[in-house]
């Protein structure tokens, strides 16, 4: 395969590191420094998240009808406020949280709190493209976390591992960089850490933490939550792995060659710098390697064509904004509800017979809610490089422009980031 | 398995709007559609595989019980079921009582009970386990599926196997070709000049990446599985996904199982030429109070499989549908301190239908032979597999397993 023209090259920065283009015509180097610059939209947090409320008595049916129905409303609220920042964030914040948010999976599911859901996400946006082990050590004592994966049920003298696993196998080092006396060890280090019903933070209680020496990595110490985060961030396994999981999302499910992760990891460096190691992601000859195409994930390609028709999901009515949070579910991926602790599948699992369907309605749905000017190239709309002599036929027999769009928003060419 | 092969396995497939699957207004219909839209059914004699996932890691030794064993009783005093609280199968053994349905159907000969089911060196972690149990190779990673393989080694007609699931599970993948996923919001296309461009996105283009090349298939596999399975037109009920059912819900699955198998249901019996239908449920991974949740999870596993196999058995092609129900590993012999228990390794595995011969196959693990603390494993769950390719699906297992040709004697009917 070779190398892609400036021009593509470009668009997949965009599509990579962004939501897909924001309509200004900038050179490589220029958008790289746009894309990796400080976040330009102020973080004003969404409204009206509140602790939930909960049913009373278990039988209290009425009660527990109105607790759901208000978490659900809350869930919505801080969805339509997340797709909304990532349509209008011209810079690689929200696309990092969103890479975040996925590798730190986290299901309000389970967690069934929009607040904490919020204040986690709060916490990828931060550090975003920051240093590494700031985040690792956010999330360990991270609410929702804690929630998630039984952190509360994990106190000195009974330790429950959920956390301390999923920390060392998904989060930190990745399977058979680290033991099972490791995983129980990171367990005691991890007790103390509670979230208590109706709080917005975790907290610690000193009484349930296993304060005495534990033996990880080799290494003996009282060690804490930081502690443990730290450590596992520390080992040498680490930065590949790290470095392997933003690559796998941003650049190509081909692994990086051995030159190139060295490169990577040395740029990455011991203070685990996400944004040094991005710049030198982009600038990796894989990057702009015409067969490094990557599948849109369902919110990926949605944010992007968001952004293509200039619809901002807050300035939707209530109802089209229900429909496109419902195509995204049918679609299988809704922020907020990663399918499992792992995160969310890639490549081919988005290309079921089913999400081709619903990636139609939601096409139409959003193609409809814009204004198009029927004059409008729509390769040029949807920064395409290019359409294949299959698709050209596919578009010549549309005439509408909201139908025409919508079926060139299906095209294997807008729904896979060549 | 590196963790990039590995991440690709991760499709375990869990917030699903299957409520949207509810066939209960449109059956008829849908019936009425399959049998004109079918043009080739499936012959009555073909018998069909049924897999249900159990994802989370299922506690085996708090549903098939060893209760009357005191190393039971000692290993976890807080979890543990007393012997007149479980559904008694003989042998020091009883289902978990959320099990009564298949209790009946254990009664009547057609459940059998495989035990300390497991692979060498078990792994601990939800998605490696996961994906051992989902490509059937244990030692290497490979990039396909055993139903997937099974598909590549016998005809490359996606409509062969069938995942009533968003995602594709990765049991499903094969090399080149892959499963049909059965829509949650019904297969409706547009009509005319739309529904035209959009079927024509699906031809295949000469040359082109292999991505690009792959979303192209998945549009022309669209117009072939509505071609031939007609227009499902799904009911409007919403599922409340908020409704609070699990505290084990971090390790993927499906709720409503009960839907996933009435549409199965509905499929066989139309006579639809699918051989392999994947259907799942969530949330078995507990870790903390374990014990109501996971008889509630049980409980709803029982309550959807014993009817789909009640009506099943009522029809000459139910008759050949054997359903095999899975988790990726088992649990810890000992509680945790949090009355749940953390991720261990060999456990049950139920295989129902009228083909099956009922009773206990393989050996009961030991609660005091152990091996770091977990049940050594006593069958391999590949032979399983063996026994239900050459028995339910007529393929020489050999070609799907890697030569494994290791059998349960005696699982199924001849």
């Amino acid at each position: 395969m070779g190398e892609i023209s400036e021009r593509a090259a470009v668009r997949r920065l965009n599509d990579r590191l962004g939501f897909g283009s924001v309509g200004s015509n900038e050179g490589f180097d220029a958008t790289v420094a746009r894309l990796l610059g400080p976040p330009t939209v102020a973080v004003v947090p969404p409204p009206g998240l509140t602790p939930p409320e909960y049913a009373g008595k278990k039988d209290d049916k009425a009660a527990k009808k109105a607790a759901n129905k208000q978490r659900a409303a809350q869930e919505l609220r801080l969805t339509s406020w997340w797709l909304d920042r990532m349509v209008a964030e011209p810079t690689a914040t929200e696309r990092l949280t969103w890479f975040w948010h996925g590798h730190f999976a986290t299901s309000n599911q389970k967690v069934r709190n929009a607040q904490l859901m919020f204040t986690q996400n709060q916490a990828f946006r931060t550090q975003a493209l920051g240093k590494f082990g700031d985040l690792a050590r956010a999330m360990v004592v991270d609410p929702a976390m804690i929630r998630w994966l039984d952190g509360n049920a994990n106190r000195k003298g009974s330790p429950n591992e959920n956390l301390g696993r999923e920390f060392l196998e998904l989060f930190t080092l990745g399977i058979g960089h680290y033991s099972e006396v490791d995983v129980f060890e990171g367990a005691r280090c991890l007790t103390g850490w509670t979230i208590k019903r109706g709080a917005t933070q975790a907290r610690f209680v000193a009484a349930r933490h296993d304060a005495d020496s534990k033996t990880l990595f080799g290494k003996s110490g009282a060690y804490d939550a930081r502690g443990f985060a730290d450590l596992a961030v520390a080992q040498a396994a680490s930065a590949p792995f790290v470095v392997g999981r933003l690559w796998f999302r941003l650049v190509s499910a081909t692994p990086p060659s051995a030159d190139a992760l060295r490169r990577l990891v040395a740029a990455y460096g011991s203070e685990r710098d996400v944004r040094a190691l991005l710049r030198a992601m982009v600038a990796e000859a894989a990057f702009t390697d015409s067969a490094s195409a990557l599948v849109k994930q369902p919110v990926e390609w949605a944010v992007g064509l968001l952004r293509a028709l200039r619809l901002q999901p807050a300035r939707l009515d209530e109802k089209t904004r229900m429909k496109l949070i419902a195509g995204l579910r049918g679609m299988g991926q809704v922020p907020f509800r990663p399918p499992s602790v792992g995160g969310w599948p890639s490549g081919g699992s988005w290309l079921t017979t089913s999400a081709g369907v619903t990636r139609l309605q939601v096409a139409q749905l959003l193609t409809k809610a814009a204004e198009l000017d029927p004059a409008t190239d729509v390769q040029e709309l949807l920064g395409v490089d290019g359409w294949s002599a299959r698709t050209k036929a596919a578009l010549a027999s549309v005439k509408d422009p909201a139908q025409l769009t919508a079926v060139a928003a299906c095209a294997p060419e807008y729904v896979v980031s060549g | 398995m590196d963790n990039l092969t590995r991440r690709r396995f991760l499709t375990m497939s869990g917030v699903t709007a299957a409520g949207a699957l509810a066939v209960g207004a449109t059956q008829v219909n849908w019936s009425d559609l399959m049998t004109a839209a079918v043009r080739d059914p499936l012959p009555s004699g073909d018998s069909v595989l049924v897999v249900v996932t159990l994802y989370g890691g299922n506690d085996g030794l708090n549903t098939v019980v060893p209760a009357a064993d005191p190393a039971y009783q000692d290993a976890r005093p807080e979890l543990a079921y007393k012997p007149e609280e479980v559904l008694d199968l003989g042998e020091g053994l009883g289902l978990n009582p959320g099990l009564k349905g298949l209790k009946g159907l254990w009664d009547e000969d057609r459940l059998a009970v495989v035990r300390g089911v497991g692979y060498p060196e078990p792994d601990r972690s939800h998605f490696r386990s996961m994906a051992i149990w989902q490509t059937a190779s244990p030692a290497t990673s490979v990039p396909t599926g055993w139903l997937g393989r099974w598909l590549d080694a016998t005809g490359a007609d996606p409509l062969r196997a069938v995942s009533v699931e968003p995602t594709l599970p990765p049991m499903l993948a094969g090399a080149t070709t892959a499963a049909a996923s059965l829509p949650v919001r019904g297969l409706k296309l547009p009509q005319g000049a739309l529904g035209e461009a959009f079927a024509a996105l699906g031809k295949p283009s000469p040359g082109e990446e292999r991505w690009q090349a792959q979303a192209a298939k998945s549009l022309g596999d669209l117009q072939n599985a509505v071609r031939v399975l007609g227009g499902h037109e799904a009911g409007e009920r919403e599922d409340d996904e908020d409704e609070e059912k699990t505290k084990g819900a971090s390790a993927g699955g499906s709720s409503q199982l009960g839907t996933q198998l009435d549409l199965v249901a509905g499929l066989i019996e139309a006579g639809v030429p699918t051989r392999a239908y994947s259907v799942s449920l969530g949330g078995f991974d507990t870790h903390a109070d374990e014990r109501g949740t996971q008889q509630r999870l049980l409980t709803e596993l029982d309550s959807s499989l014993t009817p789909f196999v009640q009506r099943l058995r009522k029809t000459d092609r139910g008759k050949n549908v054997v359903v095999l129900v899975y988790s990726e590993f088992g649990r810890r012999v000992h509680a945790n301190g949090s009355d749940g228990t953390d991720h261990g390794t060999a456990g049950p595995l139920f295989v129902l239908g009228e083909k099956v011969n009922g009773g206990f196959h393989g050996a009961q693990p030991s609660l005091t032979d152990l091996s770091n603390g977990d049940l050594k494993s006593t069958v391999d769950f590949r032979d399983v597999y063996a026994s239900v390719l050459g028995g339910v699906l007529s393929t020489d297992p050999g070609k799907v397993l890697a030569g494994h040709t290791g059998v349960v004697d005696g699982l199924l009917r001849v």
